[in-house]
């Protein structure tokens, strides 16, 4: 049973951050694909539910190619999954969106609604990451853009204060040479994964190695990212031996708990496992790139 | 808590009502409206059972506020027959014998239609994958994809 509640409808943006800073124990609500479960089961009965489904200024794509892309908070997950020029810039985002929860969620939730959520076991996070993605987000006195992998502080915490809204997500333009690929591990389509990663690698104009991204998903209480892998990669020629090194590392930086779905010894060995082909998909995407 | 007005459409017919702004859509539709098609299973947006459709886009009404439809389009399953005649891919489920209990009927139906209306001959995994937040535990499932291929062909048409 969902608790009582004073429902707040702002017509702006603007009233939205007003009614937000008024508010003290206030929750934003945008699709409630995940915030309406955790209120159903009691674990979340604020006092007041800011709805900011309607703010048309917070719903829209935009592509310029020096700028990249950028996405409303408000934007649904099925919107991005059905956006011609996402698919043709960024296809591991579609991808990613096709496999996110079902389609009855994905048209009533957003990317801003599951960013905030800060759930470690979402999907556009650790793929997000993996595209350098920054968020803005704001307040009634003023806005702010941090890297997405500063973001996530703990299990359900980010770096927004009571006031602030999750605004935009912006994508740079993917330099020359870039590859970006994700998976998640688990046994129905629509389910959460498991575990999952994410791997990016740009190369250099010789075909060695750039930058390389590495991101698990569900594997800690934030997405984490797995730099001592990624420098592994830098500056090489890269190959299987690599990709696979690259794949222990993973399996050995991470922090993923045991639960009725999988051991932590079994999270570890599929983490590998995916990290491992992530890079391989990613680096020969990187290859036939212009 | 104050009771609020909510104005919006359900099956192209007009309705106000004054609800809680925790009531979610599904308990509108069955409890407020008596539209009792639309059925409730787990009300976790797992099952699939309540689905109904929102300005033509499939949504799991247990876990829609009903306060954010204002000014929206519902469709139910008690929307789909046009002038007392069943709708294509209802006669399609009927032919096909796309369901034995029932219950997730509805559901299916609406995830089906709102899959119909944009496809553009699918292959039959789009089909698939058109269902895949619905759950299903007596057809297995292949009587109401053969269902929603017949109609996608066109071997079914709105009388």
């Amino acid at each position: 049973m969902i608790n009582d509640f004073h429902y707040l409808k702002p017509a702006s943006l603007k009233e939205a951050l007003a009614m937000y800073a008024e508010h003290d124990d206030c929750k934003v609500i945008c699709g409630g694909q995940s915030l309406l479960i955790v209120m159903r089961q009691g674990m979340v009965t604020p006092e007041y539910l800011l709805d900011i489904k309607h703010v048309k200024e917070l719903s829209y794509i935009k592509f310029e190619e020096k700028d990249g892309l950028r996405i409303g908070a408000a934007t649904t997950h099925r919107e991005i999954e059905k956006s011609d020029i996402i698919e043709k810039k960024y296809p591991v985002l579609v991808a990613m969106e096709e496999k996110l929860a079902s389609i009855q969620t994905r048209n009533w939730g957003t990317i801003g609604g599951n960013i905030a959520h800060a759930d470690p076991a979402g999907d556009p996070g650790p793929v997000l990451i993996a595209l350098n993605a920054e968020i803005k987000f704001g307040n009634s006195s003023g806005e702010t853009t941090v890297p997405l992998d500063e973001f996530f502080v703990d299990y359900f915490e980010t770096k927004m204060e009571h006031g602030d809204l999750a605004l935009e997500i912006h994508v740079p333009t993917p330099e020359p040479k870039f590859g970006c690929a994700y998976q998640k591990f688990n046994l129905l389509d629509s389910d959460m994964g498991i575990v999952a990663a994410a791997a990016s690698v740009t190369l250099n104009a010789d075909g060695t190695c750039k930058a390389a991204r590495i991101v698990l998903g569900n594997a800690g209480p934030i997405p984490l990212r797995v730099t001592k892998a990624e420098d592994l990669l830098k500056g090489k020629k890269l190959d299987d031996a690599l990709f696979a090194e690259a794949g222990k590392i993973a399996s050995e930086d991470c922090e993923p708990v045991a639960d009725i779905h999988a051991s932590e010894e079994h999270r570890r060995h599929v983490l590998g496992v995916l990290t491992k082909r992530m890079l391989k998909k990613a680096f020969e995407q990187a290859q036939k790139a212009a | 808590m104050e009771k609020q007005k909510l104005s919006f459409k359900v099956n192209n017919d007009e309705y106000e009502v004054y609800i809680h702004p925790k009531t979610l859509l599904v308990e509108v539709i069955r409890d407020h409206l008596g539209f009792t098609g639309t059925k409730r299973g787990c009300e976790t947006v797992s099952c699939g059972a309540c689905t109904v459709n929102v300005n033509g886009a499939s949504v799991k009404s247990c876990s829609v506020l009903a306060i954010q439809c204002e000014g929206m389009e519902v469709t139910t399953v008690e929307g789909l027959e046009k002038n007392g005649k069943l709708s294509p891919i209802q006669k399609s489920f009927l032919d096909h014998g796309s369901y034995q209990c029932g219950f997730c009927t509805p559901g299916m139906l609406m995830s089906a239609s709102a899959f119909i209306a944009e496809a553009k001959d699918p292959t039959k995994d789009q089909i698939k994958e058109s269902i895949e937040g619905n759950v299903c535990r007596c057809t297995g499932y292949n009587s109401i994809v053969r269902a929603i291929e017949a109609v996608t062909q066109g071997k079914y048409k709105e009388e």
